[in-house]
């Protein structure tokens, strides 16, 4: 398989995208590229990628782990960035964009837990190991989930912008106390050995699939943070419609 | 104190849309109104405890919020007593007079305290104190820092007759000293009692603004009702 | 007008104050940390580990919890009556009020912990070791302590404001308490069991490290908490 889906910006913005909520009623095609992407990916993983010899099939996981845990972090960091930036310049879309990333990273956090865990039984022998990396994930699904409940508990708006702003930067700060303690705690605890490749070198077939994968997985979050991002802007613009 | 053209919204709710009046020193606007009305918003921007969303407000030269500056020349009184429950009505006092760095807490305190009546109960915990006793510790602890503005929300309810008395003295010696008074209330004859200029309104807007002397009391009542009739 | 230290202070002996008055907040924490402590005895087999190993645990959850009990407090006493919007309208900067909160809050935790901490070592027959340990061991305590308090008056601020108040406190503040606990716990373990303190250096890095970023972050982000 030769594609690599040819990768789009945002798509285009209107500068004040608070006055074009019906003018969309087009297909969302970035959209069904990003899911084609993914669904290649997984047919090159699942039949043209071969079987590592070590773990087995098992290890076809690592196609979806790592892609879905680097758009799980790359979200958030657009969920700090886009805080900071309403923050400083209280433009309502930035909050917005911090909204939609953080529920588009949950579901990949989300995932990568998951998987994570199904990874490890066959592996392991265990459906959770207290290990930096994984640790780490899960508390960024506490932070994502925090902020989603905490987003849910406001209803004035500009508090709510404020408030869940704070959050996430706090909570970018938070995670990379997590690690290093997990891993301090780890280093002095010897703790079964687990014999995870982290960064194996890769014949070239898999090491293709799996830069596949990355690509792939992060092209969905943009098509998925783009349409979420667009019906944020909607719903503001039918508030404003009703007075609200 | 001036206002010009201040605006300020809660999402797409102008609570306050466009408005502007000057006063000078020694000078009170009277603000009646329905509930609603946004009077109590416009209070709160003076106070400078909400931002202008458009507009400006201004207090003795300087721009609302402003920082500790504005605030040091503002008294605020509103429903709340914001009082601690479990504090004395003297120590109450004595701490916004420490917060607004007043010379002398504590006779600045024993002042205040004095000219509310207060004296006798000073020492009481607020949570003993009646709804109307509460009030007068709240209209002290306002004006223990000697503020340029005082603003008023709805003083006069809950207080009896000794204490709307030990409350209008209060006021008249504070515009004797040069303090301009913003005074919201419902009850008209109160209002324009104290008034150097009075304001009707709704909808976020003074729908009537003028000095106390072009009004005939009666032709203004009745000319209230019918507004705040239109606006219900 | 006070500079910042001053109304700090000003603000913090106000809330102990009205703390010293009432009462009843203290308490209550102090009870819930004795029953947590006993209830914890028996959740476990004492024939599969020694009560003197679990202490260290025990203790650093009784501090979250009970902590997470002082903070809520803190700001319920400013909604009565809206007491907060006297602080506000005072001339005193934002962060002054952030930082009087959080002193007061701190020595409400500490006291809590000079009950709860020769509790546990009563129940648990833990060994507090020599004066060095147990000064370690305090100071150890004071920096948690500030850690905690630090995040949680910020979320305590916040909390107050939103709906389901009491289970928003924990649920966010918890996340930001385990950077805190690990280290704290570790070294306590390592110094009861009279290891040296340069053992547990790289433990008390991380916990140094995480008050000074918090302090700071949660100091910067206060001002946007409580003003609009």
């Amino acid at each position: 398989m030769t594609d690599t889906a040819t990768r789009n910006p945002l798509g285009s913005h209107a500068a004040s995208d608070a006055v074009r909520p019906a003018a969309r009623a087009t297909f969302d095609w970035l959209f069904v590229v990003a899911v084609l992407a993914v669904i290649a990916t997984f047919i090159r993983a699942i039949y043209f990628t071969p079987i590592e010899a070590l773990q087995g099939p098992a290890q076809k996981i690592y196609y979806v782990h790592p892609p879905s845990a680097w758009v799980a972090f790359l979200a958030f960091g657009i969920v700090a960035i886009a805080s900071l930036g309403y923050l400083w310049m209280k433009d309502m879309r930035l909050d917005r964009l911090a909204e939609s990333s953080a529920e588009v990273g949950v579901v990949f956090t989300t995932i990568t837990l998951m998987t994570g865990s199904l990874w490890g039984k066959p592996i392991w022998g265990t459906w959770w190991t207290w290990d930096a990396r994984l640790t780490s994930t899960l508390f960024l699904w506490f932070i994502y989930v925090g902020y989603l409940i905490l987003r849910g508990a406001i209803e004035d708006h500009g508090m709510r912008a404020r408030y869940s702003a704070v959050l996430g930067i706090l909570g970018s700060l938070l995670i990379p106390f997590i690690h290093l303690s997990v891993y301090l705690f780890r280093t002095l605890h010897p703790m079964p050995i687990i014999g995870k490749p982290s960064k194996p070198s890769l014949p070239n077939d898999m090491l293709e699939t799996f830069l596949l994968a990355f690509c792939s997985f992060t092209l969905l979050y943009v098509a998925l943070l783009r349409a979420r991002y667009r019906l944020a802007t909607d719903r503001a613009a039918l508030e404003a419609e009703e007075g609200r | 104190m001036e206002a010009d053209a201040l605006v300020r919204a809660f999402g797409h709710r102008r609570a306050v849309n466009g408005l502007s009046f000057a006063l000078d020193a020694g000078e009170c606007l009277a603000v009646f109104g329905p509930n609603g009305a946004g009077k109590t918003t416009l209070l709160r921007v003076l106070a400078g405890l909400l931002r202008p969303t458009q507009g400006r407000a201004i207090v003795s030269g300087v721009p609302l919020p402003g920082g500790p500056e504005a605030r040091r020349r503002i008294g605020f009184i509103s429903h709340a007593s914001m009082l601690y429950a479990a504090l004395t009505a003297r120590e109450n006092v004595e701490l916004a007079a420490r917060l607004f760095g007043v010379p002398d807490p504590r006779a600045a305190t024993a002042r205040a305290l004095d000219a509310m009546r207060m004296t006798p109960r000073a020492d009481t915990p607020v949570r003993a104190l009646s709804r109307g006793m509460q009030q007068r510790v709240s209209i002290a602890r306002a004006m223990v820092h000697d503020p340029h503005v005082v603003l008023l929300d709805e003083p006069f309810t809950g207080l009896d007759a000794s204490g709307a008395a030990a409350l209008s003295n209060a006021l008249g010696v504070l515009r004797g000293s040069g303090a301009a008074l913003v005074l919201v209330t419902h009850n008209l004859d109160e209002g324009l009692a104290l008034a150097t200029h009075a304001a009707i309104m709704t909808g976020g807007t003074f729908v009537r603004y003028e000095p106390r002397a072009a009004i005939d009391p009666r032709a203004y009542a009745e000319s209230y009702r019918n507004l705040v009739a239109l606006d219900a | 007008m006070p500079d910042t230290l001053g109304a700090a202070l000003l603000i913090a002996r106000k809330d102990l104050a009205i703390e010293f008055r009432t009462r009843t907040a203290f308490f209550s924490a102090v009870v819930f940390a004795l029953l947590a402590i006993v209830i914890f005895f028996f959740a476990w087999d004492p024939t599969a580990v020694a009560a003197s190993d679990l202490a260290p645990g025990v203790l650093w959850v009784i501090f979250t919890f009970s902590g997470l009990l002082g903070l809520h407090r803190s700001f319920g006493v400013e909604m009565a009556d809206r007491a907060l919007d006297g602080l506000l309208g005072a001339p005193v900067p934002r962060h002054a009020i952030y930082l009087g909160k959080a002193m007061a809050n701190l020595v409400f935790v500490l006291a809590i912990e000079v009950i709860a901490v020769p509790a546990v070592a009563l129940f648990y027959d833990m060994p507090l070791g020599g004066a060095k340990s147990v000064a370690a061991l305090a100071a150890l305590m004071i920096l948690a302590a500030i850690g905690l308090v630090a995040v949680g008056t910020l979320f305590a601020a916040m909390s107050v404001n939103t709906r389901l108040g009491e289970l928003m406190l924990p649920m966010l503040s918890l996340p930001f308490f385990v950077p805190i606990v690990i280290p704290a716990a570790q070294t306590t373990a390592r110094l009861l069991a009279g290891r040296p303190v340069s053992e547990s250096i790289g433990w008390l890095k991380i916990l140094v490290a995480f008050d000074l970023v918090f302090v700071a972050a949660c100091t910067m982000a206060f001002p946007h908490t409580i003003e609009d």
